[in-house]
């Protein structure tokens, strides 16, 4: 291989070339390109994204641990804390969708565990092609049975999620996990090193030529031949994982860490380089002592592998034996593999040579950092007038009861183990998943969400949207809105316009979780989402965690009861724009997504809270996909009953059934207790008004469109099951 | 009252089992280390749910290979109590406690959900604070729960009443509907339902606490 193509084929280019050079001073060895090249991996550098990253709202006094380790932590009062963190797996899990997802799972949980927690929740949000693609089908099948294979063999719920289908995703499908953990605050642990001669200890399993240059295939584009890069995709093994779980738990019972880290994308070198970088120190690595599966592995090959299920850690000497027995106990290889040091470089000895010697900030501070253009992409003109006098409200309802994006996804969550820990308090499909906190009233819920659709017409104020829905869903379950996470999947940002979108996606977040005080707490950026120069829709994808204190009002919330009385929060829908409406029914270019208010979505949100709180409504669902005619479908189907619903004005009936206008909510309230709601809602000056009633077995809207509900059930639950059977 | 629990590397509903037997028993009870050759003297063994040995090989087939495994045969025999869940069942047949294998869900897929099930008999050690054919929820979360068993077996089986539960509904292609199964000296039962996941209304279900009060009755007599 020449000299150009050995820095070609490791996706270091010209400029970055001759950085690398002027910076070592010498010809580096292949391991150290290695080395480089997954440093200074999109994936592993944040290069194009960080100069941007440092806008995002980050504080909050309910805030531990901002982005930068591992895994966001933030406070739940009585000593507890919740540690949690999305990723993503797309590149992998288009090229082999089981182990791509699986090893998605198995990587977000061993940075929630790294970090002390034990994890009690996982959720995921996921984006395929167009649902009659040819390879669509292959992929949910294959994403969802990895998702479900590794969750539930390490015995952790799966219990909120997403998935949604586009054409934009036909070459380039989304797999994005979170995983929320819990500890307490005495027991956080970081990935700083300290202590020079520490020992530095390598768990888990061994080191196999799987994954080796996993980053940098992630941090690349696709083509035709993409799946030949299928050796490069990781295999998990959720055993293996769940051993490393419990055996890294019990040892940080023992105080003999000082520092861990998880080895994920560019495995041991990320992990020795990121953990000697944050206590500004030196670490030596001696690769004889790694244990491998096969023999015969180079340094190049042990340095780069992203063989899943490992950790690194730096113990206090005195305490290594303890630790080793606790590891050999649950049957986990445990090495001393290097120490730390004084030199800030990072060396890498095999076979009595030094494989690689680099100053560690070469590969950190020192990396490439580009502020890449940006202009704003050409807006799409507003459609003409649509054809909307020829509508059936009927026929249209369930059309868009039966699209791919509105649809239920039991197919999916049926496969996820949701009931384990035997804390999960609501069924899925609800707006937010809720576990409770074994052993308190507490429980926390989850939710993760974005609209690409809005946030590919205009990327600011979809962003906006997806963090404000976020914090709707955790409000509509009656829990205050915590903290988020996020996972930025974007095409190339080499490309203007998609930066700039990516610039405004961070504009966005960052207003709206200032203005809901709704922190990042950690985040992921995926770039490169493209095949063959077509980009996927900006999909900035929002994970948020809140908080109930005390269970007892779910005793006797969730469902729509018969006679009970049903009201829309929030203004009455004006306008389709950008709506599932107009895409599925109107088949029209969507444009102007609906804006958000942030000051009444805060004003709406407070007071849902409150009459949630006080027990005084039956049921609530945010208006979100479809409009208020789908929330209420959805609410229905859920409490499989019908309702009598009168609309007002009828030139505007479409509108008011389809509008996706934000901050609103539709409720049921039981009669007696309507004047308690009134109560709360004109003092908070909410704009409300009433709908009509719980009652009987079909939807009625004006008496004169009917819908019954084994109608509504069989439009919404259909569709995934007979294109599975298919 | 003596609970033990048998931990394999693997096994995940462990504490799960431990937390119901406290809430509902309100008494505690040890976890072992499948590596123990002895269990000590109990008056109920349980063996958790989860993925022992990661499923490898076949559910439950490594497992009953372990130390513990004959101690645990010896002490069947000797007519102590035991309750296999969802994996321990696995492992209860691959150790041919109880008869028959649970195959791959006939979807070959895992499936999670609150399921309705039929307590066939309530004379039993684990049922005594049932209904006669009384219809329970209780979650299912598998992806081996098909249960198999040659056709003079099953015979032999219905007409000995040792089906002690069966789905309301064919779910997993399990034969005759099976959920859990009794040994010929009813001393045995293998389930595939959680009744450790259905011991609070907030959780979807509190149908599993009879089981386990049935036991507490059973053994205090």
């Amino acid at each position: 291989m020449s000299d150009k193509d050995i820095y070609q084929s490791h996706g270091i280019n010209e400029d970055e070339k001759k950085l690398l050079l002027e910076s070592l001073g010498r010809e580096p060895t292949v391991t150290e390109i290695g080395i480089f090249s997954v440093m200074w991996s999109e994936h592993c550098s944040y290069k194009s994204s960080r100069y941007w990253l440092k806008e995002l709202h980050t504080t909050g006094k309910q805030v531990i641990q901002g982005p930068g380790e591992n895994a966001g932590v933030i406070d739940i009062g009585d000593n507890q804390a919740i540690i949690f963190k999305m990723e993503s797996h797309n590149h992998p899990s288009f090229i082999e969708p089981y182990q791509g997802a699986a090893t998605g799972v198995g990587g977000i949980m061993r940075d929630v565990f790294t970090m002390g927690a034990r994890p009690i929740a996982l959720l995921n949000s996921l984006r395929f092609g167009e649902i009659n693609h040819p390879k669509t089908k292959y992929l949910l099948s294959g994403v969802v049975s990895g998702i479900g294979g590794y969750g539930n063999c390490v015995g952790i719920p799966t219990i909120s999620g997403e998935t949604g289908f586009d054409s934009s995703y036909n070459g380039n499908n989304l797999v994005n996990a979170m995983c929320v953990g819990l500890t307490t605050h005495d027991k956080i642990f970081y990935s700083k090193a300290s202590g020079i001669g520490n020992p530095v200890v390598y768990v888990g399993a061994r080191t196999g030529r799987d994954g080796i240059h996993g980053a940098t295939m992630a941090s690349g584009e696709f083509d035709d031949e993409s799946e030949k890069n299928r050796p490069t995709v990781q295999v998990g093994d959720p055993y293996a994982e769940k051993l490393l779980l419990e055996a890294c738990l019990e040892l940080m019972q023992e105080d003999a860490i000082v520092s861990i880290q998880d080895m994920g994308a560019a495995g041991l070198t990320s992990s020795s380089v990121e953990m000697a970088d944050k206590g500004q120190v030196g670490i030596e690595l001696n690769l004889d002592r790694i244990p491998t599966r096969q023999k015969n592995m180079t340094a190049y090959e042990m340095m780069l592998s992203e063989s899943q299920e490992r950790m690194l850690m730096v113990l206090r000497p005195e305490k290594t034996q303890i630790a080793k027995e606790v590891f050999l106990k649950w049957g986990v290889d445990f090495e001393i593999v290097g120490k730390i040091t004084n030199t800030n470089n990072l060396v890498v000895k095999h076979n009595n040579r030094v494989e690689a010697n680099i100053p560690i900030t070469y590969l950190t501070d020192s990396a490439p950092i580009y502020k890449r253009d940006i202009s704003p992409r050409k807006k799409k003109s507003k459609p003409s007038a649509s054809m909307k006098h020829d509508i059936n409200i009927k026929d249209a309802t369930l059309k868009l009861l039966n699209s791919p994006n509105i649809c239920s996804k039991k197919w999916i969550w049926e496969q996820y183990d949701r009931s384990i820990m035997a804390n999960t308090l609501n069924p899925a499909g609800d707006d937010a998943g809720i576990v409770r906190i074994e052993g308190t009233k507490k429980a926390i819920a989850i939710s993760s969400d974005v609209n690409p659709r809005y946030c590919t017409a205009e990327a600011k104020k979809g962003a906006i949207q997806a963090v404000a829905e976020c914090w709707r869903n955790i409000i509509s379950m009656g829990a205050e809105p915590l903290a988020i996470t996020n996972c930025l999947n974007f095409g190339n940002p080499e490309k203007p316009e998609i930066m700039y979108d990516f610039v405004k996606t961070i504009q966005g977040i960052t207003q709206a979780s200032k203005e809901l005080n709704f922190p990042v707490v950690s985040g992921n950026v995926s770039l490169y989402n493209e095949t063959n120069g077509m980009a996927i829709n900006n999909t900035p994808t929002i994970g948020g965690v809140g908080l109930i204190n005390d269970i007892t009002f779910l005793e006797k919330f969730g469902y729509a009861m018969d006679n009970d009385q049903v009201y829309l929060i929030g203004n009455k829908g004006e306008n389709l724009n950008c709506s599932t409406f107009e895409e599925i029914i109107l088949g029209t270019i969507t444009v102007d997504p609906p804006d958000v208010d942030l000051q009444i979505e805060k004003m709406n949100g407070i007071a849902i809270k409150k009459l949630i709180n006080n027990q005084i409504l039956s049921s609530c669902h945010d208006i979100s996909d479809g409009g208020l005619m789908i929330s209420l479908c959805e609410l229905l189907i859920k409490s499989n009953i019908g309702a009598n619903i009168k609309i007002t004005n009828n030139s505007k009936i479409l509108e008011q059934l389809f509008a996706e206008e934000q901050s609103r909510y539709i409720i049921s309230v039981p009669s007696n207790k309507q004047d308690k709601m009134f109560e709360i809602l004109d003092n908070a000056s909410i704009q409300y008004q009433s709908l009509g009633n719980i009652t009987g077995n079909q939807l009625k809207v004006n008496d004169k469109i009917v819908i019954s509900l084994s109608e509504l059930i069989e439009a919404f639950e259909n569709l995934i099951p007979e294109l599975m059977a298919s | 009252m003596e609970i033990s629990i048998i931990r394999f590397p693997g096994t995940n509903c462990e504490v799960d089992t431990y937390n119901a037997v406290k809430k509902v028993l309100g008494t505690t009870s040890t976890i072992l280390s499948c590596k123990d050759t002895v269990i000590p003297r109990s008056d109920l063994i349980i063996i958790p749910g989860g993925f022992s040995y990661g499923d490898y090989l076949r559910s439950g087939a490594i497992a009953a290979r372990e130390p513990i495994m004959s101690d645990l045969i010896k002490k069947a025999k000797n007519g102590v109590n035991i309750l296999g869940i969802c994996n321990g069942f696995q492992i209860l047949t691959e150790c041919n406690l109880l008869p028959g294998a649970l195959l791959k869900n006939s979807t070959l897929k895992f499936i999670s959900k609150i399921t309705n099930i039929q307590i066939t008999r309530n004379d039993t050690f684990f049922s005594k604070d049932y209904d006669k054919n009384q219809s329970v929820k209780i979650p299912v979360a598998h992806h081996d729960g098909n249960y198999f068993v040659d056709q003079e077996t099953l015979r032999a089986i219905e007409e000995n009443d040792q089906v002690a539960m069966r789905y309301a509904e064919p779910i997993n292609g399990s034969l005759n509907n099976i959920a859990g199964l009794y040994n010929n000296s009813f001393n045995i039962l293998g389930m595939m339902p959680h009744p450790e996941r259905a011991i609070d209304n907030q959780t979807g279900s509190n149908d599993g606490i009879k089981l386990f009060q049935s036991m507490l009755k059973s053994m205090s007599l």
